[in-house]
């Protein structure tokens, strides 16, 4: 199964090589979505994490002994196609160019694989197209 | 040789005229001459789909029993309130119009998630509307309050009327600001994170007519799905702008007012917009035929997207502040290619025009007139030219 997580790493662990140990302790597959460092000096990633279910337990239970903040992205979110009117103002603002636009059909198509479901484009679509699914 | 309107007509009516897309004479363009162009080509049609704030609608509501005066008192259609300045039983709903318990940018940004524009989205999708008004009564309307629901279709009138729509160009909006913005532009983001234009460029009706030498007073249009009508010159209406060596406003230039029949449009066409800390407004849909009199018109219908230029307007402080102030001109070639150049930064492009929605219009108008059921109209008068001396002024303030 896939699952994806926002992790949040204190200043102390960032350079720690925690990801390795995903890998090496509990056999997972993991893929980073993004990646960025805080003013603060925190690590936040945003990864999908791959393996059995026990497995990503276990993972995410020894994270969190280790101080990492661990949030489950448990909201998807959808495109509804019939509100589309494939303006692209939502195009820009993705962060993992989920978004985009094909350029024979001049349509907007959503890689819902890709989408880290951070939300903006909810907020930039003018003809609510964009939507949380729960 | 060129050619009138009264000709063009009679093979509309033959079903014999030569309709193109403003879009298929750019290409047509690119390989055959413009004198043999107008010989050939009949019609161009153009197509715009964008929000368009200043739109709106008249409506009747037919008399209650006993009869209710709206006039003075106050009238919602879904908690949306509409004006309540005219007789009996009129009202004008605009695309802004935000309930009155709508937190607007109290949290900012507000979502402004139902107004006048979803009011007219759902009266035209046939969806049921709550009518609700508040009167003060008079000895010949002594109805003090009215709440029924009613569809478009129990209306007498339903007359899409928009005082300032079909800009014949538009800002590109970008910020220089650290921080996000909310425009009707959309989303900015800080530092030339993003930048956000809105016009179908090449498709866009007043920019293959640049000098509005076909458009007019009385000019037949698609408008929301229907047919409509040019009624006036816009609002804001600025004709002595600056413009490219081949006519093209590179800045705001003309606008039109439109008329239509409400009952007659689409919904695919006539759409509801919740612009994030914005406000509420209306997508318009809307497509205008010129009339290939002569050679001249094929040389201004036929310009390029890499042709027609845009300013890039920083809309943290320039637009708010009304500085006039832009950071150069780029090009909607460069715009559509989804990254610009400005200050020497790449920014990602997006749009509030669908291009792909002002293409289906411009076909769908093409269809109209190749099956002989749009002919074209003479216009009644011209609207002032750039020479003319009209123009837009700012607000008179202080004492």
């Amino acid at each position: 199964m896939e699952k994806k997580f926002v992790m949040h790493f204190p200043s102390k662990l960032v350079d720690k090589p925690i990801m390795s140990s995903l890998v090496k302790k509990f056999g997972l597959d993991f893929n980073i979505l993004k990646a960025y460092v805080t003013p603060e000096e925190e690590g936040t990633l945003v990864l999908a994490l791959q393996g059995d279910e026990e497995n990503l337990e276990a993972a995410i239970k020894h994270l969190k002994e280790l101080g990492v903040r661990v949030q489950s992205i448990g909201r998807d979110i959808k495109m509804v196609r019939e509100l589309c009117t494939d303006c692209t103002a939502c195009i820009p603002l993705c962060p993992v160019d989920a978004l985009y636009r094909d350029k024979d059909s001049l349509t907007v198509k959503f890689d819902a694989e890709k989408c880290i479901t951070c939300g903006i484009c909810i907020k930039a679509c003018p003809t609510k197209a964009m939507v949380f699914t729960i | 040789m060129g050619k009138t309107i009264a000709e063009i007509n009679e093979k509309i009516r033959q079903g014999k005229a030569v309709v193109v897309t403003a879009e298929e004479i750019v290409e047509l363009a690119r390989k055959q001459p413009a004198k043999k162009l107008a010989a050939e080509i009949d019609v161009v049609t153009t197509g715009t789909f964008g929000p368009m704030c200043s739109s709106g609608v008249f409506l009747n509501f037919g008399h209650s029993k006993p009869r209710v005066k709206i006039g003075g008192g106050k009238i919602y259609l879904n908690g949306v309130p509409a004006y309540a300045g005219l007789a009996a039983v009129d009202t004008y709903l605009g695309a802004t119009a935000t309930p009155d318990n709508d937190p607007r940018n109290a949290e900012h940004p507000g979502a402004f998630r139902y107004g006048g524009g979803h009011v007219i989205e759902d009266l035209v999708a046939d969806r049921e509307v709550v009518l609700e008004i508040e009167a003060y009564g008079t000895d010949c309307y002594p109805n003090k309050k009215v709440s029924t629901r009613l569809k478009l279709k129990d209306l007498n009138e339903a007359i899409l009327f928009d005082p300032r729509n079909c800009y014949q160009n538009y800002n590109v909006a970008v910020n220089l600001s650290k921080k996000t913005i909310y425009t009707y532009m959309g989303i900015l983001k800080p530092e030339l994170g993003n930048a956000n234009y809105c016009s179908a460029g090449q498709l866009s009706p007043l920019l293959k007519d640049p000098y509005l030498s076909t458009i007019g007073f009385g000019t037949r249009i698609f408008l929301g799905g229907g047919t409509g009508y040019v009624a006036w010159w816009g609002t804001q209406y600025n004709p002595g702008i600056k413009r490219t060596k081949n006519g093209v406003p590179s800045t705001g230039g003309a606008t039109l007012a439109l008329i239509g029949d409400l009952k007659q449009m689409k919904p695919e066409y006539l759409r509801g917009a919740s612009l994030t800390g914005y406000g509420s407004s209306l997508i318009v849909g809307i497509g205008i035929p010129i009339p290939v009199l002569n050679e001249e018109i094929v040389q201004w219908a036929s310009i390029p997207d890499e042709e027609i230029f845009a300013p890039v307007v920083d809309y943290s402080n320039d637009y708010p502040n009304c500085t006039g102030k832009s950071l150069g001109e780029v090009n909607y070639g460069q715009l559509k290619s989804g990254e610009i150049r400005v200050l020497n930064k790449r920014i990602p492009t997006g749009s509030f025009s669908s291009y792909r929605k002002a293409r289906e219009i411009a076909n769908t108008l093409k269809k109209w007139i190749q099956n002989g059921s749009f002919p074209l109209t003479e216009r009644i008068f011209e609207f002032p030219s750039p020479d003319s001396g009209y123009s837009f002024k700012a607000m008179k303030e202080g004492s």
